[in-house]
Order: C-alpha cells, then sequence, then structure tokens
C-alpha cells in the first residue's frame, strides 16, 4: 500500500513541479505576438499552398500584419477587403484569377519526334533533346502541373493536354511555376479569349508540326477593332484587359487557335453585320 | 575517455537507434523525403535525447532510492521528455526564432519519438551502469546515429523519385524495402570489435 501512494506522490509531485515549471517559463519566456496576426490568419484560406512566397498562411499573416506584405498578396483568398479592415487601410483590387493552359496541341493535331518513355515528369522529358514532341513550346502532358496543383484542379485529357477546373481553381499559381515551358497563366475567370499556343516560329514551321499553332498571320489583329491584340515574335497575344470578346478574333483565325466565351449580343451583332 | 569513444561508436554505428534497435521509425519515415527536413529533424533529436538523457539520469536515481523504479520508468519518463520538449521550445521561439522556424514542427513531434524514450530507458539498465557523462554521452551519440540513418535515407528517397518504379512500388513500399536494406548493411558493424582495435 505505501509503494502506491508512494508512486502516486512521486508522480503528482514531479507533475505539479514540472507544471509550474512550464508555467513560469510560459510567462518569463512568452514572446509577444500581434492579435491582428491571429485575426487575418482566420480570413486567410488556410491551405498553406505557399503561392505567396510565405511559409504558409501563418508566415503571410505575420507579413501582412508587420507591414511587409500587402493586403492582398493572398492569391487565392477572395476576402482581402476583410483583412484590408483589419489593417485599418483600404482594400486594393482583389480579382479572382484562374489558371489556364495556353496549348490545345494534343495527340491528335501535333506531331512526335520521338517516343518517350522516361519518367513521368515534364522538366526531365522537357531536358532530353527538347521533348518528344515537335513543338517544342507545346504541352508535354505528362502532368507535372497536375503533381503540383494542392487542389486537384488540373487533370490531363485523352487528348495528352493538361486542363485546368475553373471551379476548382483557386489562381494559387503552384503549376505556373511547375510548367517547364511556361504554358500556364492566371487569366480573369469565366473562359477569357485567349491564343491557346506559345509557339513563336514562323508559320511555315509551325503548320508542319502542328495544327493548332499559331501562324502569326496577323487576321486576328486586323480583326480586333479594340487593339487588345497584337504579334509578339510571330505569336498573336490578347491583352484581357481590352478585350471585349465579340469574338470576331476566334471566327477569323484559319488556324483555330483563339478560343474563348463570347459575349452574346457582340456576337449576333458581328454575324448579323 | 576510451569509454566515452566506445559508448558514442556503439550508439551511433553498432546498435543504431534507428537501423540496429529499429527506435524512432516513425520521424524515420515520415520527414525523410528531402535532406534537408531530415537535418533539421536529426539535430532537433540530437539536443533533445542528449538533454532527455541528463534529466531522466537525475529521476531514475530519485526512483530508484524510493524503490518505484520498476512500474513507474516509464510514465515518468515520457513526463520529462513531453516537458522538456515544450520547454525547448519555449526557448527556441525567445531565442532564437530562426531556427524554431527551420524546425517548424518536428520539435513539438518529438515527444512521440520512441528513440528519445529508448535511450532513457537504456541509460537506466542497470546492465548498462551508466554515470552521469556516459548517459550523456550515450544520448547525444544516439541523436547523431538517428541523424545519420535519416539523412542517409532522405538522400537515397530524393533519388527513388525519379527511379522508374512498378506502380505498386512507388513511394512507401519502397522506401520499407529500402529501409530494410540500410539496415541489412548496418549489420555489418554488429561484428566490429572496437575494443580489440584499440588494444584493450
Amino acid at each position: 500500500m505505501t509503494t502506491v501512494i508512494a508512486a502516486v506522490l512521486l508522480l503528482t509531485g514531479l507533475g505539479v513541479l514540472f507544471g509550474i515549471g512550464l508555467a513560469v517559463a510560459s510567462r518569463k519566456l512568452a514572446v509577444e505576438t500581434d492579435p491582428r496576426v491571429d485575426e487575418i490568419e482566420e480570413l486567410l484560406p488556410g491551405a498553406n499552398c505557399g503561392a505567396c512566397g510565405y511559409p504558409g498562411c501563418r508566415g503571410l499573416a505575420e507579413a501582412i500584419a508587420g507591414g511587409s506584405a500587402p493586403v492582398n498578396a493572398c492569391p487565392v483568398s477572395t476576402d482581402c477587403g476583410a483583412i484590408a479592415e483589419v489593417m485599418g487601410v483600404e482594400a486594393l483590387s482583389c480579382e479572382r484569377r484562374v489558371a489556364k493552359v495556353r496549348c490545345i496541341g494534343g495527340k491528335k493535331e501535333a506531331k512526335e519526334r520521338f517516343a518517350y518513355v522516361g519518367s513521368k515528369d515534364c522538366f526531365a522529358a522537357h531536358q532530353l533533346a527538347g521533348g518528344p514532341k515537335a513543338c517544342e513550346y507545346g504541352c508535354l502532358g505528362l502532368g507535372s502541373c497536375v503533381e503540383a496543383c494542392p487542389f486537384s484542379a488540373i487533370t490531363i485529357n485523352e487528348n495528352g493536354l493538361a486542363v485546368v477546373d475553373e471551379e476548382k481553381c483557386t489562381g494559387c499559381g503552384q503549376c505556373v511555376a511547375a510548367c517547364p515551358r511556361d504554358l500556364i497563366a492566371l487569366l480573369p475567370p469565366g473562359d477569357p479569349v485567349t491564343v491557346y499556343c506559345r509557339n513563336t516560329e514562323k508559320g511555315a514551321v509551325v503548320r508542319k508540326i502542328c495544327q493548332t499553332g499559331c501562324i502569326g498571320c496577323g487576321i486576328c489583329v486586323k480583326q480586333c477593332d479594340q487593339g487588345a491584340i497584337t504579334l509578339e515574335n510571330n505569336l498573336a497575344v490578347i491583352d484581357p484587359v481590352k478585350c471585349n470578346r465579340c469574338g470576331r478574333c476566334i471566327a477569323k483565325c484559319p488556324v483555330k487557335v483563339i478560343q474563348g466565351a463570347v459575349v452574346e449580343e457582340t456576337a449576333s451583332a458581328v454575324s448579323g453585320g | 575517455m576510451v569509454d566515452l569513444l566506445l559508448i558514442s561508436f556503439g550508439a551511433i554505428f553498432i546498435s543504431n537507434f534507428v537501423l540496429a534497435r529499429f527506435l524512432g521509425i516513425c520521424p524515420f519515415l515520415g520527414v525523410s523525403r528531402k535532406i534537408e527536413t531530415a537535418l533539421g529533424m536529426g539535430f532537433a533529436v540530437i539536443f533533445v535525447m542528449t538533454m532527455a538523457s541528463a534529466i531522466t539520469y537525475g529521476v531514475q536515481k530519485l526512483l530508484v532510492r524510493h524503490g518505484l523504479a520498476e512500474f513507474l520508468q516509464t510514465i515518468s519518463f515520457i513526463l520529462v521528455i513531453a516537458v522538456l520538449v515544450q520547454f525547448v521550445e519555449m526557448i527556441l521561439r525567445k531565442t532564437s526564432p530562426g531556427l524554431y522556424q527551420a524546425l517548424g514542427i518536428y520539435l513539438p513531434l518529438i515527444t512521440t519519438n520512441c528513440a528519445v524514450l529508448g535511450v532513457a530507458l537504456i541509460n537506466a539498465d542497470p546492465g548498462e551502469g551508466y554515470n552521469f557523462i556516459q548517459a550523456m554521452v550515450n544520448g547525444f551519440s544516439g541523436g547523431v546515429g538517428f541523424t545519420l540513418a535519416i539523412v542517409l535515407f532522405a538522400g537515397l528517397r530524393e533519388r527513388l523519385e525519379f527511379a522508374p518504379l512498378p506502380k505498386a512500388m512507388e513511394g512507401f513500399p519502397i522506401a520499407l524495402i529500402l529501409a530494410g536494406l540500410i539496415s541489412i548493411a548496418f549489420l555489418g558493424f554488429s561484428g566490429f570489435r572496437l575494443q580489440a582495435l584499440l588494444g584493450l
């Protein structure tokens, strides 16, 4: 019996001793934290995706509270107004962005130079003699972006191309960094009118290797009355801010490389006139 | 001096905590994806194991004096280790925020690392008969052995990421096989007669 009592007493004693020790230590060693850090962390998505460049949402919350990051530094959150309120500053623009893979030359449309059997990694394939695709700019479809996406928003379709599910995409930008060919861009949501090609070769070269590659003909540039399309290095580029989604460039593109959702009234007006 | 050398060589190579005693397997598999994090975990374990060896030595003496060592050892050692990890976390957060950030979640995870409890129990084993300094050296070397094992393993796993493996073998299955192979390699140390080499 005495053993039991001794054991209980000893363990209780140790526990109380350690408890007091820790309590004192936590007082003495307390690190003052900004209460705003916790509030901001609450407002952040909490996925710790790292898209902002800080180590997790907590890291960003500390940076915002410390003033070293802007209130809209989180590319995922759409709630930067609330964060701005916590910080007592005016809200900046916090529009949602979604990722788009700018290549539609899959197995059917684009030629292959050799059969690739190496590791399923776009960087590895890209470094091997410029990749198995005849087009050195096209989507390799090995899924490095799929791996990188923390929200499972990207899939490889049956045509061997990466496609982003706009619903699931949060615009964190992890896939942008994961693509060795810089094919993925963050664009406004709602399927904007986009040139789905990044090939800057001359038209004749592009025609030989891919049915749906931009040949740099410039027809779209002439069609656009908004001045939203420019030709850079044999490649049409659309400014999503200037574009009014009339859809004329989509209709006239000879290789059908421009795609996107067209605003209805304007489209019918075009076809009517 | 020679006894300390023998203890540390034994704890690092001959009876490595992970590869020969099979303790601390959870962090060994869990945080060995990258060499960097493996190193961070290793250093945290070295620190906690050394400190735990020192403090549990005193607790063990106390238990033995009251004749309670038999059944109170494990629970009181766990208590000591948990408190110690909490304390280390507080000190680090106050004095060295950089290191605190680098270790991150691995620091509190050490509480449940059975290698730490293992070293405390081995030190307390009357068969070993370690004194205070020997116990601390055993703890420190045990941590070094853990770090060696986890860093070696992480290096191999980094390479495995790009190896063409059958689908069923990807990830953990091949990691477990790899861990077994390293363990077999370390078995080679078990016949090592350091005493004979040193002419003892």
